[in-house]
């Protein structure tokens, strides 16, 4: 290994989820030479795989008042600093006749002090603010919930930090540390697409891996005891609700539904599965039986409405630090300093916490590291918008109207809009191809998925999908995921590689298809294999098993 | 399971499975980049509309709301209507004068028959129509349809009224806007061949517009109030008196019986299957054996049909071409099921003179290689398109079997049955 060469960094972060994305960039704001890691792409663990719920904090003021204050506060602090993955859908918390109303009393009270607006309202007037909800329930109660694209808000976070100098390394694993003595003094990776590998070298290692950080931290030599709990959701096919709708009642399975881009969400289920299975997500038809049964009594038009997909993510819950049993598990915020705790210098995890309190979890994360390397810099990600949310947003955009001939903005153009918010000045519609879609169900351009593949970091399809909702829509890939490899390969000039990478996509597809295949879906998955496989013999040039951000 | 065991949504947008038949089928995204296609404009678009309304495209306007899509379906979508409901539903821009001209057949031919000559005469002058297509944005090249100096109900009750309740089995007819302003001829020629076969023919009660333009052009209040004298006077005809209702417009059957429930919101299931088209009746009557037709041996023509895009959605052009065979001395031809490109009042809008023109010509090119003497179509508009863009004259089935018909002996033979 060439060490002459090598950068030597202050900080490396593990981890391209939300966390990690704006640790990186707290790190690099504040002048710290940062690199930020990753096994597969940004958003491939815990982060991509959540309800995209805006949390008001209503959820946790009954049972953890710190959670719910802190959830209030990034709430109103997301709102303002990536307005551009927010959506202010408003939120309800709904009582139904067979859960207890006095709940519903002490839910406000505990809203009210933890600083969440909680406002009781009739019925009829919820029923009125979302018909969509159960005609049936007996309260509501409006809170400020929202929905939040964690796709777009973690590549925020990893645009801005390469814009304060951070350098970026996805598909790099972690597979070793380098130590010297009772120090961390940089880590081994693996590159996962060629098996290289490599070695780089910083004063201070930030384990920000959600659940993997419990393996990471193994590597380093430490033990962070962490429980993962498996939660599964199901995908509409389009808008069922507009406004977020909670049951209130103590937090169980499958009690948020949650608006989010072109679909509603239902979920979750929770359940603890043993450490050697997070690798292994798969929705079981037992939770989906959960989801709907429970669902369809907040929302009653999810029994008739088409599932596009199910899938499962996993939540970092973390021991309490005296008490390997576990049993005493919190889900607040763990900041911790292996210096301190462990006697391992240069190495800090930041974990448990929730996707709400992301950028909190990287202040308190950035806050220690500033002051293990005696660096004196004030935190400002708090009052700093995000790439593609900056307030002096452009006037439209010439480039934009390509299309004003039309009359206005086509719907594509306005969707762009809203996924990338100011950035999406950059995408360039050139010429007529350009304009074409290469997404027609969420409404993706050819201008759009080049601006990705030039601006986003993005390598394959699944990327693509990640950074613009391609193939996210109700035909799951069957008419886009072809038509973005087609552009892919013009700039990866690789053929073989490429069809690869559109067999693993349509692969990945076809796992969240398969726990509710039937109905329109089913049909929709088989016209999906005629055409790759029998007219396109998709099967016989690329392995089946070919797989992509999966172990 | 019990949940999940059918996936319901309106006009059935979920039921897509995005093959894409109804793009390929499109006679407009064929000729027209701007417009995103049935597929987009429809069920995808619905998608980002039940999002936010601001994702609404205004290049839905494009739509001829021809149907073609919904024919193409497997999955039993209704493009069109979804279609149609979302520029009803979204459109910010509110319809222009022009809009409300086009689309108010029936006040314009109320004003104008009583002045016919002169008013033909202005339509017709080059000025004129050089002012409309700068001022109102109607194309110089359309010419409206002429006026006639009576109309189709005036020439009824004088002429035609008294006799028909000599006749033992009686019919309604719904003659529509273009027989009764424009040309009464066929109302007259229906007249003539069902009392041949023995039906009286009675008006409805009170008649407006079917609606079809007010719709089109998003004039819904105004449409929803026609269509509820309609409906009252052919539920009265149907419910009360017995007496089916016909028409010889497929355009406005279709409207009465499918774009009132689906875009007016408008019930019409008790009567729906009582309006029909004059062909479809007058055929299933001969193909039950309750009526004969007998033809003049000396008729001679070569006759080609055209299948408006609302007969394909009615799947009905096959009773209007197995009359027209039914003739003996006309020789037959089937065009090619495509839209001629009119589509009522949009081919006569400037901003889509030249897509309409671009949509028929296809179908101009099939009729003039034909060399026939006259092409049959049942819709009035098409008639008109084909007329100017192909050179040829049209004419309503119905039309043709009266000029066929030997009149004394069908009467003969319907007497004995």
């Amino acid at each position: 290994m060439n060490i002459e060469n090598k950068q030597h960094y202050d900080v490396i972060v593990i981890g391209g989820g939300a966390t990690g994305a704006g640790t990186a960039r707290d790190c690099s704001m504040r002048g710290l030479k940062t690199l930020l890691v990753e096994r597969f792409d940004f958003t491939a663990g815990a982060t991509g795989r959540n309800h995209g719920l805006l949390h008001s904090g209503a959820r946790y003021a009954v049972t953890d008042q710190e959670s719910a204050s802190e959830c209030i506060k990034e709430n109103m602090i997301l709102r303002r600093i990536t307005r551009h993955c927010v959506e202010d859908t408003g939120g309800l918390f709904v009582t139904l006749p067979e859960d207890d109303l006095a709940y519903q009393n002490n839910f406000v009270e505990c809203c009210r002090k933890a600083g969440i607006d909680a406002q009781p309202i009739s019925p009829e007037e919820a029923i009125r603010i979302e018909p969509a909800v159960n005609h049936k329930i007996i309260g509501a109660v409006k809170v400020p919930d929202g929905a939040v694209d964690p796709f777009r808000l973690t590549v925020a976070n990893v645009v801005d930090a390469r814009r304060h100098g951070a350098h970026v390394l996805t598909y790099h694993e972690v597979v070793g540390f380098l130590k010297d003595q009772n120090r961390v003094t940089g880590v081994e990776l693996l590159d996962t697409k060629t098996g290289e590998r490599s070695v780089e070298y910083a004063d201070l290692v930030i384990n920000a891996g959600g659940i993997w950080g419990h393996h990471i931290a193994e590597l380093a030599g430490v033990k962070v005891n962490m429980f993962p709990a498996k939660g599964a959701l199901l995908i509409f096919g389009h808008r069922i609700n507009n406004v977020v709708i909670n049951r209130c009642r103590k937090p169980a399975d499958a009690d948020i539904l949650v608006p989010g881009d072109t679909i509603s969400l239902i979920g979750t289920t929770s359940s603890r599965i043993p450490y050697d299975q997070i690798d292994n997500m798969e929705v079981t038809p037992e939770e989906v039986d959960v989801l709907m049964r429970e669902g369809t009594k907040i929302a009653p038009s999810l029994a008739y409405t088409r599932i596009l997909r199910a899938y499962a993510g996993v939540r970092p819950l973390v021991a309490a630090d005296n008490d390997p049993s576990g049993r005493s598990i919190s889900r607040g915020i763990v900041c911790l300093d292996h210096a301190t705790r462990d006697g391992l210098e240069g190495f800090i995890t930041i974990t448990g916490g929730k996707l709400m309190t992301y950028r909190l979890m990287a202040e308190w994360a950035t806050d220690l590291a500033c002051k293990k390397l005696g660096v004196n810099a004030k935190c400002r990600t708090a009052e700093t918008p995000l790439p593609g949310s900056e307030l002096d947003r452009h006037e439209p955009q010439t480039d934009m109207e390509r299309k004003s001939h039309v009359i206005a903005l086509s719907t594509d153009q306005k969707a762009a809009e809203g996924r990338h918010g100011s950035l999406s000045t950059e995408i360039k519609y050139k010429s007529d191809e350009d304009e074409a879609l290469v997404c027609e169900c969420e409404q993706v351009s050819v201008g759009e998925i080049k601006y990705a593949i030039d601006s986003l970091h993005c390598e394959n399809l699944i990327n693509l999908r990640r950074r613009t909702r391609m193939g996210m829509g109700t035909c799951q890939g069957e008419l886009c995921a072809c038509r973005a490899a087609g552009i892919l390969v013009k700039s990866n000039r690789c053929v073989d590689r490429t069809l690869r990478d559109l067999s693993a996509f349509i692969n990945e597809r076809w796992k969240g298809m398969y726990p509710v295949a039937w109905g329109e879906s089913l049909v929709e998955a088989q016209f999906m294999s005629w055409l790759y496989e029998s007219v396109c013999g998709l099967d016989r040039i690329a392995k089946p098993e070919d797989k992509i951000d999966e172990k | 399971m019990d949940y999940q065991q059918n996936t319901t949504s309106n006009n059935n947008f979920e039921e897509c499975i995005k093959c894409t038949i109804c793009t390929v089928y499109c006679p407009v995204t064929a000729v027209n980049p701007d417009y995103p296609g049935p597929k987009q404009a429809g069920p995808d678009g619905e998608r980002y509309r039940l999002k936010k309304p601001f994702f609404y495209d205004e290049a839905l306007k494009y739509c001829l709301n021809c149907k073609r899509c919904e024919v193409a379906c497997p999955s039993n979508v209704k493009i069109g209507d979804i279609i149609q409901a979302a520029r009803i539903k979204y459109s910010a821009h509110s319809p222009a004068l022009r809009d409300r001209m086009l689309a108010s057949t029936d006040f314009v031919g109320t004003m104008a028959t009583p002045f016919a000559p002169i008013v033909n005469a202005t339509l017709r002058f080059k000025p004129v129509k050089k002012i409309m297509d700068c001022v109102l944005k109607i194309d110089d090249h359309r010419t409206f349809p002429s006026y006639a100096g009576q109309v189709f109900t005036s020439w009824y009750r004088k002429n035609a009224a008294a006799r028909q309740n000599d006749y033992p089995r009686q019919v309604s007819y719904f003659h529509g806007c273009y027989v009764q302003y424009n040309f009464p001829q066929l109302g007259k020629d229906l007249v003539t061949v069902m009392n041949a076969v023995g039906y009286g023919v009675q008006l409805l009660e009170k008649e407006k517009c079917c609606g079809v333009a007010k719709i089109a052009n998003r004039l819904i209040k105004e449409a929803k109030r026609d269509a509820d004298i309609n409906m009252a006077s052919i539920r009265k005809s149907v419910v009360d008196e017995n007496r089916p209702v016909i028409a010889t417009s497929s355009t406005c059957t279709f409207t009465m019986r499918d774009e009132y429930p689906h875009l007016l919101d408008i019930d019409n299931a008790d009567v729906r299957d009582e309006i029909m088209l004059a062909t479809r009746f007058l055929y299933r009557l001969v193909d039950e054996g309750k009526v004969k037709l007998a033809f003049k041996s000396d008729y001679r023509k070569r006759v080609a049909y055209h299948t408006p895009c609302h007969m394909e959605k009615l799947g009905w052009a096959i009773y209007s071409v197995s009359l027209l065979k039914m003739i003996p001395g006309l020789d037959f031809v089937h065009l090619d099921s495509q839209c001629c490109g009119i589509a009522g009042t949009y081919g006569f809008k400037k901003e889509n003179y030249k897509y309409s023109q671009a949509i028929g010509q296809p179908l101009f090119d099939q009729i003039k290689r034909e060399h026939v003497d006259v092409v049959a179509t049942d819709c009035e508009t098409c008639k008109w398109q084909i007329e100017m863009s192909a050179d040829v004259p049209v004419a309503n089935p119905i039309s043709i079997i009266a000029e066929a018909l030997d009149i004394e002996k069908t009467i003969e033979l319907n007497k004995t049955i």
